[in-house]
C-alpha cells in the first residue's frame, strides 16, 4: 500500500521533492501539495484501491501525510470488508 | 484619533451599528467620488467600539458571533459599501486572532489590545507573481534569533496607511514550498510601506486597496504558531465569504429600498393604478430573499462547524462557503439591475433619492474579489471526489 501511495503522489502530487524520499509522517501540504493536487491524489487512490472516500474523511487531516493516508485507506477497506 | 473613553456596550450592537451607518451614509457619495478612505465612518466604528466586539469577553471584547458581525455588515452595507467592506475585512483578520491565538502567547495579548485601543487591522495576502492565489507565497519570512524580517511586494493592501496593524502571509522559511505559509502580525511602527500602485476603480473606491512594498521587522513571536493553511481553511475562507456576502446583501437591500420608495411614490400619485415598475419590484424582493436565505444558511453552517476543526477543513464545508459567495455576488447584480429598471432615469442619475450608480459600481466588485471563475474551478475540483449534499436538513 505504501508503495502504491508513493507512486500516486509521485505521478499526480506535483511535489517539488521526490515522493519516494518523503518521511512517513512528513506534512504533505508543507512539502508543497496543493489543494488541486490533493484531489488528484484522492482520485488516484480511489482508483488504485477501488474505494470511495466518504464525505467525513474528505478533510485535510486524512491526507496530511503518507501515514495518514494509509490509516484512512485501511479504515475504508476494513469498513468495506465488514459490509 | 478620537476614541471615546465611554464604552457603549450596554446598547445593542445594532443600535451602535445604525449610528455608525448614519455617519457613513452622510459621507458615502463623497468617499465614492473622491476615492478616499471613509475616515468618519471608521472613527465612528472606533467610538462605538465595534472593532473589538469579536474578541472574547475575557480579553476585553464582547464575544460577538459571526452572525452578529454579519448583521452589522448588512447595516453598514446599506449606508456605504466601502465603510462596510473595511469593517468586514477588519473582522476577517480579527477572526484569525480570535480563532487561532493560544491563551498565553503574543497574539492573545494583541487581541486584548485590539479591543482596548480599537486597532484597525489590514491584510496583505496577495503578492506580485502569484496570480491571485493567496495560498501561495514567493516571499519568505526570515527568522534571526528573536527577530523576524519580511519584505513583500504586496499588490493589494486595503486601507494600509490607515491601519494600526497588518497581518501578512509569507513562506514559512527560505527553503519552504510556496504553499508552506505562515501569517505574521506587524504593528504600525514595525513596518514601512512604499506605494507601488493606485486604487482608482469603478467601485469600492473608499477601501483604498493600493499596492505596496512592505518591509517589516518584529519579534519572531508575532508569527502565528499555526500554519497559514489551517488559518485560511478554518477561519478566513468562511469569514470572508460570509461577511463579504453581508456587505453585498446590504448594498442590494438599499437598492431595493430605493426602488420600493420609487414605486410607492408613483402609486400614491396615481391611486388605483399599479405603477409599471411594481412587478420588477416583486422580482427584486424575491431575489433579495434568496440572498438573505443563502447567507443565513451559510452562517448557520459555520456556527455548527465552528467548534470542529475537521468539519471546518472538510470539502463539504468549503463548497458550502464557496456557494454562498458565488450566489450572493451574482444575484445582487440582478437585484440592482431590476431596481434600476424601476427607478429609470432617476436611478441612473447621480444625486437623486433613487440614485443607484454607486450601488451598481460597488456591487460589481463582488464577482471579482477572489474571482468567481477561480472559486468555481476550485469547487469543480472538489466535486471530483466530494458528493454533493442532497438532503434538506443535512447530516
Amino acid at each position: 500500500m505504501n508503495e502504491t501511495i508513493r507512486d500516486i503522489l509521485a505521478k499526480v502530487g506535483n511535489l517539488p521533492v521526490p515522493a519516494a524520499d518523503l518521511a512517513q509522517d512528513a506534512d504533505l501540504y508543507a512539502a508543497g501539495l496543493s489543494s488541486f493536487a490533493s484531489v488528484q491524489v484522492m482520485l488516484g487512490i480511489e482508483e488504485a484501491f477501488d474505494i470511495e472516500f466518504p464525505d467525513n474523511l474528505l478533510n485535510r487531516k486524512s491526507f496530511a501525510s503518507i501515514a495518514a493516508i494509509e490509516v484512512t485507506v485501511s479504515q475504508i477497506l476494513k469498513a468495506q470488508e465488514a459490509a | 484619533m478620537s476614541v471615546v473613553a465611554f464604552a457603549p456596550q450596554a446598547l445593542s450592537l445594532c443600535v451602535r451599528a445604525q449610528r455608525v451607518a448614519a455617519i457613513a451614509a452622510r459621507h458615502a457619495d463623497d468617499v465614492d467620488q473622491a476615492g478616499r478612505f471613509p475616515s468618519e465612518a471608521v472613527e465612528a466604528m472606533k467610538a462605538e467600539r465595534l472593532l473589538g466586539i469579536q474578541v472574547p469577553a475575557s480579553h476585553g471584547g464582547e464575544a460577538a458571533s459571526l452572525t452578529e458581525i454579519a448583521e452589522i455588515c448588512v447595516i453598514l452595507g446599506q449606508a456605504c459599501a466601502a465603510s462596510a467592506m473595511v469593517f468586514a475585512m477588519h473582522h476577517i483578520k480579527a477572526s484569525s486572532l480570535v480563532e487561532h491565538s493560544d491563551d498565553t502567547g503574543w497574539h492573545s495579548a494583541f487581541m486584548r489590545d485590539v479591543a482596548k485601543h480599537q486597532y484597525l487591522i489590514a491584510s496583505a495576502t496577495t503578492e506580485g507573481g502569484i496570480g491571485g492565489n493567496l495560498r501561495n507565497s514567493i516571499c519568505a519570512i526570515e527568522v534571526d534569533g528573536q527577530i523576524c524580517r519580511l519584505e513583500k511586494n504586496a499588490t493589494v493592501i486595503s486601507y494600509a496607511t490607515q491601519a494600526d496593524a497588518i497581518l501578512i502571509t509569507s513562506r514559512a522559511h527560505a527553503d519552504a514550498a510556496p504553499s508552506d505559509q505562515v501569517m505574521t502580525a506587524f504593528l504600525k511602527h514595525q513596518y514601512t510601506l512604499e506605494k507601488t500602485t493606485d486604487w482608482d476603480t469603478l467601485g469600492m473606491r473608499g477601501t483604498c486597496s493600493e499596492g505596496f512594498v512592505f518591509r517589516g521587522q518584529a519579534p519572531a513571536e508575532q508569527i502565528f504558531p499555526k500554519p497559514f493553511a489551517e488559518i485560511a481553511a478554518q477561519s478566513m475562507l468562511a469569514t470572508s465569504h460570509l461577511l463579504w456576502s453581508g456587505v453585498w446583501y446590504g448594498i442590494a437591500a438599499d437598492a431595493v429600498a430605493r426602488a420600493q420608495s420609487f414605486v410607492r411614490a408613483a402609486a400614491r400619485k396615481s391611486a388605483g393604478v399599479i405603477p409599471p415598475g411594481a412587478s420588477h419590484l416583486a422580482e427584486a424582493v424575491n431575489l433579495l430573499q434568496l440572498v438573505k436565505s443563502n447567507l443565513l444558511t451559510g452562517l448557520k453552517t459555520y456556527d455548527e462547524a465552528r467548534a470542529n476543526p475537521d468539519k471546518l477543513s472538510s470539502m463539504s464545508f468549503a463548497i458550502a462557503m464557496n456557494n454562498v459567495k458565488i450566489a450572493s455576488s451574482e444575484t445582487i447584480l440582478e437585484i440592482i439591475n431590476r431596481a434600476l429598471l424601476i427607478c429609470g432615469i432617476m436611478g441612473y442619475k447621480n444625486g437623486t433619492p433613487y440614485s443607484l450608480g454607486r450601488h451598481l459600481r460597488d456591487a460589481h466588485s463582488a464577482r471579482l474579489m477572489i474571482s468567481n471563475d477561480r472559486i468555481l474551478g476550485n469547487t469543480a475540483t472538489m466535486l471530483l471526489v466530494q458528493k454533493p449534499d442532497l438532503s434538506l436538513l443535512g447530516g
